[in-house]
């Protein structure tokens, strides 16, 4: 027995997720991404490849399911390519959030990428609708059958809203997929949350494998600041976001400040999605953190009271605004349009997320003192304008990759979604510190992990209860156990020596019983060894009171069971 | 009574005198001697594991109540479950029927004999089993199945109790409690605080008279008294009883004691009602409680997670209350129904193509459209008295038919371009109305695809920000004034008409004939309305989908495929026995029915590596044996044997001998050992055989039928001795 794992993407960097698990013959998808980085092949996981090497006709054969983990494009990117052009028509799972929000994400970059590079489309928004209605939508801890042998449930991740992390069981091989997840709660979310699961492979994330991060709070007053000095001195603020996710949580951040320091500077959203993405923000108010939960009758958190109505051509007006535009890494789209107005002007701030992939304008500015972006042979951009680096990254840190594997104790783990320095550094740390093997296989590469697996077999009642009376002797913990609270109830497991006989007999199933169930089983009379010392056995009175003394123990014994 | 009335919406002005014809709702009350306790109440000490696994093994059904007035939406049935030795509360509803007695404040004229006090409650039937046995866990399946709780929240029997219900029951729930208790204030507020000890009309003579008075009214089943009435719980006792609770979602599997695995469906009727799957060690049981397969709010009755469960306790009593009213009619229908189902269910389980006529049959879409059918009539009737100039008054309790009423009510009065305000008076509204447009995983699928397509998930959104739908927590909350008009449509609490502002309203409007106060069956309308009286309002009593129709239940039964089928004894008449692969056992409330285990043996998973360390031992040719060390494991309802952490020297060594041992072939094993020995002399008496050994120690081994003891004072020789023996004894 064994969970085959073939890593199609972020195998080594970040980009495209896609991991195909194999478990117990059961194969899952794991997030369908997009590479944004590349424009040529390379932007998809390899599908084809991996068909060949499956040997199977078609992907609706060949997978159980694919389930998604959030609405980020690097991990549901090649969705619509998978389901409409590749023809998988199999089941597909995601949350209740990212089957609302994730069309708005699709379809924003495939029109970005049509309008900026006129690139032969991959898919059509009508492909992206197709691909959606298909989607069956999941809730946090709910256990859902795919078929007879598989169960999966995802747990919250905090990663964006609607993310999660996987679990995927079938016969008796268990592993999480965790997709991207946050350890700490932040500005609208709450902190990754798992039940203590019986493991045999995490698939993590590693895009902060090295990086310990200090106070958020400090942080975000840092963004605050540059904001505000960067307005009152009349510049404009160029904010490239994503629609969904970073773009709320800075925008709470953003209106909460200008309501206690009473600035009147407008805030825009280039694309009217981004507002009406707001609106789903208020439906899926369950998904968002205990804090806004808990308000959100009285006041909706995602009601922005200083964000203004905007038009294009406002990037021309003259004074002070804050601007947030798509896409995120300024690849291209909006922000791309408004960094060439405001780059050249020193008095104007572009903030630049925290992370961005290799090949995107937001990559180049991060990479040190760039003063010149050299879009094509016929564009080039003078960047004099300041940059502010979002230090905030909805990301886990090291320490909170550590502490969830600790965490779950799985018996092996894969690092992903990372880069290969730091997952070799993140690697020998999880070998060492935890004892786990860990691995981090490069695209197109598959890892084979051994599981343990069980046989099932009957036992009689007076078994159960003669091991759970032995524990009950040995450990008062055990009340606790019993009565326990959350996690290590779910997972709690009540130790005991069991003693009993395996029997096994032709044509019948093997069955584990106790001593004298066996001794009826057979139908033969206990044969009693005892030892005594030498001298008794001349005394015969001694002997005889022994004997007695021995049948009065039996018979309590007997009564006792 | 046709069935009409009962099935839809009956509508009739009730005049002071014309009251008697205002029917009493037929609950099943059937009398009942005082509730036996258990025999065998185990302390809560026994849901230590050994304990509970030697206690008694059967499963047990005490059934607590049935109904408790408001029919079996606001207090549904509630049963104690006993399993592997523990104890399940299944549901713990509030029964709100002594209220009816309690004249409602302000007092004017003469409230019809009602005692003018403040208003006690039943205590719940539950609280009386958790004291004699313990809890071990309640399991809710709906808001008003957990409105007793509180009461019980004080009591020892309590003190470590896990209450299971979902996220959204138990939010609901909690609102309804704070309302309720916030409600009950304004009786406190004008009689002053409720003492410990016993009011003074519970006092002897006073009681007598107004028991007499009331008797029939208030007492339902000879076992309550009138003096059982308790004061309502606090605000502190809500607090407690909702820190005992795990809230859970639909289709979360949580661990209960580990052994136990529970699990929540939607069940269909409201907002975070489930149905309950119990997976214990030897069975596995579904509580059924009201359902409903198709629902124009909340997710569908998802009876597709309870297939193969092995016992049902169906615990929908909806249909009960129809019966008396269209008896004969359903009869008839019934037994159409059983004929061709008869057929049907032969071939049900292994023919795909039947099982899907089933389902069709089940989920087709009748009851949701004359659930609309009754709704919209309901709209009708309002719009009538709106444009007579008349207000509605609508105390309706029930949080699914309050949203699509406001949907319908507002198309309507758009349709036919009236405008009134609609007011929703409680203290909760905001919160519920906030709250309801936040809850998409809850909703149907047809409201599924709104969050989907960017919609808000009801109407009232839209009506909310049209300004036609205003909220207010009270009567004279600020800004009421300010937006009153008359007429006006208010929805408010309380079903009872002794509570909150339906009292005060109905009183400024009950001499109104123009206006409209619009009832849901299943109260007795006539006590209900005797402290309003004369009267001229018009008077609507509606019902809804309560659950489950009688012709169904079989067909749910074939889908579902269960061993044993707990079924109400009012049900036994309506549901056939005949030919079906599952056997019914009838419950009546107050008695408590057993069920044999349906298995002996327990499951266990020995772990792949034990299996391997085993030394098997064949002991003839068809058997063989092998003993078996390992920890066992208890983990999500699942016995695991593991490797021991520390495997003892002894494992070589056999711990158990049995049949006989004959000395003439352990002389040649000891020798074979390199020992000097023989048979002693004195060997004759009652079949005792005695080996006697010289070298390389002197040692003595008596062998009778049953027994050899090894006489030895030296630890290696006996160690050989014992090797010998064990190679011409059977053991291991």
């Amino acid at each position: 027995m064994a969970i085959e794992c073939l890593v199609l993407g972020a195998g080594q960097e970040v980009g495209k997720s896609c991991v195909v698990a194999t478990i117990a013959g059961k194969r899952v998808m794991f997030d369908c991404g997009m590479h944004m980085g590349y424009h040529d092949r390379r932007h998809y996981p390899d599908f084809a490849r991996a068909l060949a090497a499956w040997g199977a006709l078609d992907f609706t054969s060949a997978l159980s399911c694919v389930v998604i983990t959030h609405f980020h494009l690097d991990h549901i990117g090649a969705l619509p390519y998978f389901t409409e052009v590749c023809g998988y028509h199999g089941p597909i799972y995601m949350t209740y959030p990212t089957k609302a929000l994730a069309p708005f994400m699709l379809e924003d970059y495939r029109k970005v990428t049509m309008d900026q590079r006129g690139e032969a489309e991959q898919y059509s928004y009508e492909d992206i609708l197709r691909c959606m209605k298909k989607v069956i939508p999941l809730d946090l801890k709910q256990t859902v059958q795919v078929d007879k042998d598989l169960v999966i449930r995802a747990y919250y991740a905090g990663h964006v809203l609607g993310a999660a992390m996987i679990y995927a069981k079938a016969g008796d091989a268990a592993m999480v997929y965790t997709g991207d997840y946050n350890m700490t709660p932040d500005r609208h979310l709450g902190a990754a949350q798992i039940d203590r699961l019986k493991l045999d492979l995490l698939i993590t994330e590693s895009t902060y494998a090295k990086t310990i991060r200090d106070s958020k709070h400090a942080r975000e007053r840092e963004f605050l600041k540059a904001v505000h000095k960067c307005v009152s001195g009349g510049g404009k603020v160029l904010i490239p976001t994503f629609a969904l996710g970073r773009a709320q949580e800075l925008c709470m951040l953003l209106d909460d400040y200008w309501e206690r320091m009473n600035l009147k500077i407008p805030i825009y959203f280039s694309a009217g999605l981004t507002i009406q993405a707001n609106m789903y923000y208020k439906m899926l108010i369950g998904w968002t953190s205990q804090k806004i939960k808990d308000s959100h009758a009285v006041h909706n958190s995602f009601d922005f009271k200083h964000v203004c109505h905007f038009e294009r051509s406002f990037i021309n007006n003259p004074g002070p605004c804050v601007l947030f535009a798509t896409p995120g890494m300024i690849s291209g789209g909006f922000s791309l349009e408004a960094f060439k107005k405001w780059a050249p002007s020193e008095k104007n701030l572009i903030t630049l997320p925290g992370y961005c992939v290799a090949g995107t304008v937001g990559h180049k500015l991060m990479s040190g003192k760039t003063t010149k972006i050299v879009l094509d042979k016929d564009t080039h951009i003078d960047v004099r304008c300041q940059i502010h680096q979002l230090a905030f990254s909805p990301h886990t840190d090291s320490k909170g990759i550590m502490d969830l594997t600790e965490f779950l104790s799985p018996k092996h783990v894969i690092l992903v979604h990372g880069e290969k320095p730091q997952m070799a550094f993140l690697k020998e740390r999880i070998e060492s510190e935890l004892g786990m093997p860990c691995f981090y296989p490069a695209n197109n590469e598959s890892v084979s992990i051994p599981t343990t697996h069980t046989l099932k077999m009957s036992t009689t009642e007076r078994f159960i209860t003669s091991c759970a009376a032995e524990q009950g002797k040995q450990s008062l913990r055990k009340r606790n156990l019993i009565h326990g609270t959350g996690a290590s109830e779910v997972n709690g497991s009540d130790e005991a020596a069991a003693e009993g006989v395996l029997v096994m007999e032709k044509h019948k199933a093997p069955k584990i019983l106790c001593e004298d169930e066996l001794l009826q089983v057979l139908g033969m009379e206990r044969h009693l060894v005892q030892f005594e010392a030498m001298g008794s056995s001349r005394i015969e009175a001694a002997v005889e009171w022994e004997l007695k003394r021995a049948e009065a123990a039996d018979l309590g014994s007997e009564e006792n069971e | 009574m046709c069935r009409d009335s009962a099935r839809s919406t009956r509508k009739s002005r009730l005049e002071p005198n014309s009251l008697t014809r205002s029917t009493r709702h037929a609950t099943p009350r059937a009398a009942f001697a005082p509730k036996e306790a258990p025999t065998d109440a185990s302390p809560l000490a026994a849901s230590e594991h050994a304990a509970a696994l030697r206690a008694e093994a059967a499963m047990k059904l005490t059934c607590l109540s049935t109904s408790g007035g408001g029919g079996s939406y606001h207090s549904p049935a509630s049963h104690v479950l006993e399993l592997e030795g523990l104890r399940f509360l299944l549901d713990c509803p509030i029964d709100l029927s002594a209220l009816a007695v309690f004249s409602p404040v302000p007092l004017t004229g003469d409230a019809g004999g009602l005692i003018r006090a403040v208003p006690r409650y039943w205590s719940p039937a539950a609280a009386a089993a958790a004291r004699e046995g313990g809890v071990d866990a309640v399991l809710v399946s709906s808001a008003t199945g957990m409105l007793g709780l509180p009461f019980l929240t004080r009591l020892p029997g309590f003190v470590n109790t896990k209450i299971y219900v979902t996220e959204v029951a138990a939010r609901i729930g909690k609102l309804m409690m704070r309302e309720l208790v916030e409600m009950h204030r304004a009786f406190v507020r004008y009689y002053g605080p409720d003492t410990d000890g016993l009011p003074k009309w519970m006092e002897g003579d006073k009681l007598n008279g107004l028991a007499s008075m009331l008797q029939k009214l208030v007492t339902e089943d000879e076992g309550k008294d009138l003096t059982s009435l308790m004061p309502l719980y606090s605000p502190g006792n809500i607090e407690e009883c909702m820190q005992k609770i795990q809230p859970v979602k639909y289709g979360e599997e949580v661990c209960f004691n580990g052994i136990f695995m529970l699990k929540a469906s939607s069940s269909g009727l409201e907002l975070g009602n489930s149905v309950w799957t119990i997976k214990g060690p030897r069975a596995s049981i579904t509580y059924l409680p009201s359902s409903v397969f198709v629902s124009a709010h909340a997710l569908d009755f998802d009876y597709s997670s309870l297939k193969e469960n092995d016992v049902i306790l169906f615990s929908d009593l909806s249909s009960l209350n129809d019966m008396d009213e269209d008896n004969e009619k359903l009869d008839e229908h019934a037994m159409n129904e059983t004929d061709s189902s008869l057929c049907h269910h032969s071939v049900l389980r292994d023919d795909g193509a039947d099982a899907d006529e089933t389902i069709t049959f089940l989920c087709n879409n009748d009851d949701i459209t004359e659930e609309i059918e009754r709704i919209s009539f309901i709209c009708s009737c309002i719009i009538d008295a709106i444009k007579s100039g008349g207000s509605v008054l609508i105390p309706i309790g029930r949080l699914g038919a309050i949203l699509l009423l406001l949907e319908l009510i507002s198309e309507t009065l758009h349709s036919s371009s009236i405008k009134v305000p609609i007011f929703m008076i409680s203290e909760t509204a905001e919160e519920i109305i906030a709250f309801t447009n936040a809850l998409p995983e809850w909703l149907c699928k047809s409201r599924q695809e709104k969050l989907f397509s960017g919609e808000a998930l009801f109407g009232h959104m839209e009506l909310l920000k049209e300004g036609k739908l205003f909220l207010f927590p009270h009567l004279h909350s600020k800004g009421l004034l300010a937006a009153w008009k008359e007429p006006c449509i208010v929805l408010c609490p309380h079903w009872s008409l002794r509570l909150g502002p339906a009292v005060h309203l109905l009183r400024r409007w009950h001499a109104d004939k123009r206006c409209l106060l619009v009832l849901e069956q299943g109260n007795d309308a006539e006590l209900s309305l005797k402290p309003f009286m004369p009267l001229a309002i018009q008077v609507l009593e509606c019902s809804f989908l309560s659950g489950v129709r009688v012709a169904k239940i079989d067909s749910l039964l074939g889908v579902l495929n269960p061993k044993f089928v707990m079924l109400p004894e009012g049900l036994k008449s309506r549901c056939s026995v005949k030919k079906r692969p599952w056997s019914f056992l009838y419950y009546t409330k107050g008695k408590t029915i057993e069920l044999p285990n349906l298995r002996e043996d327990f499951e266990v998973h020995l772990a792949h590596n034990v299996a391997l360390g085993l030394q098997p031992r064949q002991l003839n040719e068809t058997t063989a044996v092998a003993r078996l060390r390992t920890d066992l494991l208890v983990s999500s309802g699942q016995y695991q044997l593991a490797a021991a952490e520390k495997q003892s020297d002894r494992s070589k060594r056999h711990l158990l001998h049995w049949g006989a041992v004959d000395p003439d072939r352990l002389l040649p094993a000891l020798q074979e050992k390199g020992m000097l020995c023989s048979f002693a002399a004195d060997d004759n008496c009652a079949g005792e055989r005695s080996v006697l050994i010289t070298s390389p120690v002197d040692a003595l081994v008596k062998i009778t039928s049953d027994r050899t003891v090894i006489y030895c004072d030296d630890e290696g020789t006996s160690k050989h001795i014992y090797d010998a023996l064990c190679s011409v004894c059977n053991g291991i």
